[in-house]
């Protein structure tokens, strides 16, 4: 569950619910198709997996056209800020970026003085469709409590898509995110990479080919979820760890297994026993083989450290560390090995593993070279990401380590694109790019500021001044008061 | 303000003081003073021992005032929780460091947290460098209806933090009272009722009850006693209520028994703002609650505060988590770009949240003779891009650090070469 849903229902709740966040979740594919999507991506045949990916895409964007914004100011994403720019987007795809850019004769037109454009902004942490609005029992669908490592389950066949929680993201410049298990499980399933356009199915919201997750999480929720309540491993910190070691032996054996019974094949033994498939080690070899990206909740610095020598010990890469709060204390550690560090603001205090928050972490982590992301974990957090940048480009600036907007924009998109193995499609405004793209009436940092428009895939997708681009889920239709009674 | 609050409040004011009297003056800064001056600019404030004395443009600087030169900045008053667990609540998750509720089902209504408000919170520092200097700190709810009895505190450090006691009674009503009352809001209005109407009696015939002369009262005679003020009207009780109809219940709950009523939540108070502003009851309201999280709340939308306010009703702003009371000015400036006017809403985070706990006279607003609780900014206060420069609580300046900024200093530097435990301080 989210943080936000789990502290929401502290008021007189479940001990049980308590859980958050990350798990990560590597995926695995079934036999039949042809073009990888996500983790299933890669050809390999390691492990017995077949090479096509299983539940595919089936993502259409919404009919778009031809159009350029003029004369707006432009953050790229990567950094780099163009005043006065313009925005050629082409069949879906951001064709060219510039000042004085030619209009095609097709092309509609948007005069963008005093306005801001930015790429879609993406949120490497979300519930959404997992843990929707209304927050009732039933929908609870984020953590499966079942066993702390439940690595063949997958965010995406929870997904709700008339969560009305997507839309309200939606009118918050949000176009890509990825949906994660919760963090209840030391490993908690595989989460899933989503377009921002919600549809009837959740395969028509999948981001083609991106990578699964594998949400993994550390320190209090799996040892309090486990444990003493329900007499099982974990109990401790050290039986987490203890928890994910075992977990890798056995999909390092699997693999094994599966590269024997394939050596022989090729080497003619057609009676070579083919190894049962194991959904759980499917997924976890292919974290070991980078085809699915591990995603770790993980709060304490010490931690995080333990967590850097446990992917030596198998192999593997950790993508990001999500929370991080103590992401400071080890910027260095985690600039050297190349893991990205998804963080809040300002939350703190809910745990003891929260309580040392700075308002600087994210600038820290950047500032050390490495990898800062902002992410949410919240529905309402979602919706107003690049406020929570703006704390922390202010107070860092302020201590001393100089964020402008256009650094701060990288937090938002260029970094967690990376972090999803996306950032060849999106998170700038790049020619040859999709077209995700947010027109702002001003400074995006400001509370005052509001989004004007959404595009995804170069397709109008919200429209602040145009009811018929607000999109409504099924759940609020014909609730309460119509919208004529409305003041 | 009652005889008993103002005695207080003088008190901690006196605990502030220095030993002679000594005037501060904030010369050339934009003035918000949520008074009648309204917003003035190039404006002096002058502060005499922890109590405002003037706001003015052109104002003659008594000699020997102190005169700190504020010219570019801005200062308004310092920032109101309007509710919050302040001092009650630690970290959430370790019990021990929680009072915020209990599960002792004699104690209802008489569940007073005054006393144990914790001064040494690091919270209390968290939240005042960003500007927030007053709170009103109360119960959650634990088994009844009934969750205690709120106090306000000052965040100006000392041992005594709290400045007012059993200032508000809190209730919970909606979903969250029907399941606390036995399944249905109907048995939480019942509950509800049942304990006023108890409390009634209880104070026409209270030597028969110590008698046990009369029925049996559904609540405990601490609970009896601690009802007493708000049968009175001098104590406001604060419901929690979500649905419009919810809050429409409460309403005649609270005409029946004459109570002074706020309600807190009130996603759906828009559409029922006529009623509200007719019965003069003021709300508190979260102004990021724009999601249907409950069917108690699916009409949420993000313009609420804006139609609150302009059907006349008195809004003040609550942020989900007491560790960040600080982002009570996010939720100020996202109401103001949902439509509410600039002024109501910093409004709604200082002068709002004194009426509703009747301490207007001596809190929330820049005026002469209110406590000197003021922020230092260098912008716009409801913008994430403007910084508390510098945080008054009844005229003192408060150290501008936390425990966050300490880790943070110590991090700032990961080439230092000692461990980090080497560097004390």
């Amino acid at each position: 569950m989210t943080l936000y849903t789990l502290l929401r229902s502290l008021a007189a709740t479940l001990p049980a619910l308590l859980l958050s966040a990350c798990v990560s979740v590597v995926s695995i594919e079934s036999s039949e198709s042809t073009k990888g999507e996500a983790a299933g991506a890669a050809k390999t045949s390691g492990a017995g997996m077949p090479a096509a990916p299983a539940y595919p895409s089936t993502y259409q964007p919404l009919p778009g056209g031809t159009f350029l914004i003029r004369n707006a100011t432009l953050l790229i994403g990567n950094g780099e800020r163009m005043d006065g720019g313009d925005l050629l987007v082409r069949d879906g795809l951001i064709a060219a970026v510039g000042r004085g850019l030619e209009a095609p004769e097709e092309a509609e037109v948007i005069d963008a003085a005093g306005r801001w454009v930015t790429p879609g902004i993406i949120d490497v942490h979300s519930h959404l469709g997992v843990y929707p609005s209304p927050g009732v029992q039933p929908h609870a669908d984020g953590n499966e409590m079942t066993d702390p490592v439940t690595a063949d389950v997958w965010a995406e066949h929870s997904i709700w898509p008339q969560d009305p929680q997507f839309t309200r993201a939606l009118a918050g410049g949000v176009t890509t995110l990825q949906i994660l298990p919760g963090s209840a499980n030391l490993v908690g399933g595989r989460g899933v990479v989503v377009k921002n356009i919600p549809n009837r199915t959740m395969q028509a919201m999948k981001f083609p080919d991106a990578p699964h997750a594998l949400k993994m999480a550390c320190g209090e929720n799996p040892k309090r979820v486990y444990g003493k309540g329900k007499k099982k491993a974990p109990m401790t910190r050290m039986g987490n760890v203890a928890g994910y070691r075992k977990a890798w032996i056995k999909a390092v054996e699997y693999r094994r297994k599966w590269q024997e019974y394939e050596r022989k094949r090729a080497a003619g033994d057609s009676r070579a026993k083919r190894p049962k498939r194991d959904l759980e080690m499917e997924t976890l070899v292919a974290a070991l083989e980078g085809r699915v990206k591990v995603h770790m909740h993980c709060y304490r610095a010490d931690e995080m450290a333990v967590i850097i020598d446990l992917s030596r010990e198998f192999g593997y890469q950790v993508a990001a560390f999500h929370h991080a709060v103590e992401a400071y204390k080890i910027a260095d550690l985690l600039a050297e090995n190349g893991i990205c560090a998804a963080m809040w603001a300002d939350w703190w205090g809910f745990k003891i593993e929260a309580y040392d928050t700075v308002r600087e972490n994210v600038a820290m982590v950047d500032k050390a070279g490495g990898c800062a992301i902002v992410h949410s974990d919240s529905p309402v957090g979602i919706q107003h990401l690049p406020q929570e940048a703006a704390k922390v480009m202010t107070a860092s600036t302020r201590k001393g380590y100089r964020v402008d907007r256009a650094h701060a924009m990288r937090w938002l998109t260029l970094n967690p694109a990376r972090a999803l193995g996306i950032d060849d499609r999106t998170g700038t405004l790049e020619a040859g790019k999709m077209a995700d793209v947010v027109l702002w009436d001003g400074d995006p940092f400001s509370v005052y500021t509001h989004v004007e428009r959404v595009w995804i895939d170069g397709a109008l997708a919200w429209d602040r001044a145009d009811p018929r681009y607000r999109p409504q889920t099924d759940f609020e239709l014909g609730l309460g008061p119509v919208e004529e009674a409305r003041p | 303000m009652t005889a008993r609050h103002a005695l207080l409040f003088c008190a901690m004011l006196l605990a502030a003081l220095p030993l002679h009297a000594r005037t501060l003056a904030f010369v050339g800064a934009t003035v918000h003073t949520l008074g009648p001056e309204g917003s003035l600019g190039d404006a002096t404030v002058l502060i005499t021992d922890g109590v405002i004395e003037a706001v003015g443009r052109d104002l003659p600087l008594p000699d020997g005032a102190e005169v700190i030169d504020a010219r570019g900045k801005v200062i308004t008053p310092g920032l109101f929780a309007a509710t919050s667990q302040l001092g009650l609540v630690e970290i959430l998750l370790v019990e021990e460091t929680v009072d915020d509720r209990q599960n002792d089902p004699r104690i209802g209504a008489a569940f007073d947290i005054a006393d144990v408000v914790n001064p040494d919170s690091s919270l209390i520092p968290v939240n005042r460098i960003d500007g927030v200097t007053r709170a009103l700190t109360m119960p959650r709810s634990g088994d009844g209806v009934f969750a205690g009895q709120a106090a306000l505190m000052h965040l100006g450090g000392g041992l005594e933090p709290v400045t007012h006691r059993r200032v508000a009674m809190v209730a919970t009503y909606g979903e969250s009272g029907a399941r606390l009352a036995g399944g249905s809001r109907a048995s939480a209005l019942a509950r509800l009722a049942e304990a006023l109407e108890d409390a009634d009696d209880y104070r026409a015939h209270r030597g028969d009850y110590l008698r046990a002369r009369r029925y049996p009262y559904a609540i405990s005679r601490l609970d009896l006693e601690a009802l007493q003020p708000v049968l009175r009207g001098e104590m406001p009780l604060l419901v929690h209520a979500h649905r419009a109809s919810d809050i429409l219940a409460v309403l005649r709950l609270a005409r029946r028994f004459e109570l002074q009523l706020v309600i807190a939540g009130a996603e759906e108070g828009w559409q029922v703002a006529d009623r509200l502003a007719e019965a003069r009851v003021a709300v508190i309201v979260d102004p990021l609650a724009n999601l249907p999280r409950r069917f108690e709340s699916l009409h949420a939308r993000s313009d609420n505060a804006g139609i609150l306010w302009r059907k006349g009703v008195t809004v003040a702003f609550s942020v989900y988590r007491t560790h960040n009371l600080r982002n009570l000015r996010q939720a100020a400036g996202n109401a103001v770009a949902a439509g509410l006017p600039w002024e109501a809403a910093l409004e709604a985070i200082t002068l709002n949240p004194a009426r509703i706990w009747g301490v207007e006279e001596s809190l929330g607003s820049l005026e002469p003779g209110k406590a000197a609780d003021l922020v230092v900014w260098d912008g716009d206060p409801l913008e994430m891009t403007t910084t508390a420069e510098q945080v008054y609580v009844a005229g003192r300046a408060v150290p501008m650090e936390s425990r966050q900024t300490l880790l943070r200093d110590r991090y700032w530097d990961l080439d230092r070469p000692l461990p980090p435990a080497w560097y004390r301080r």
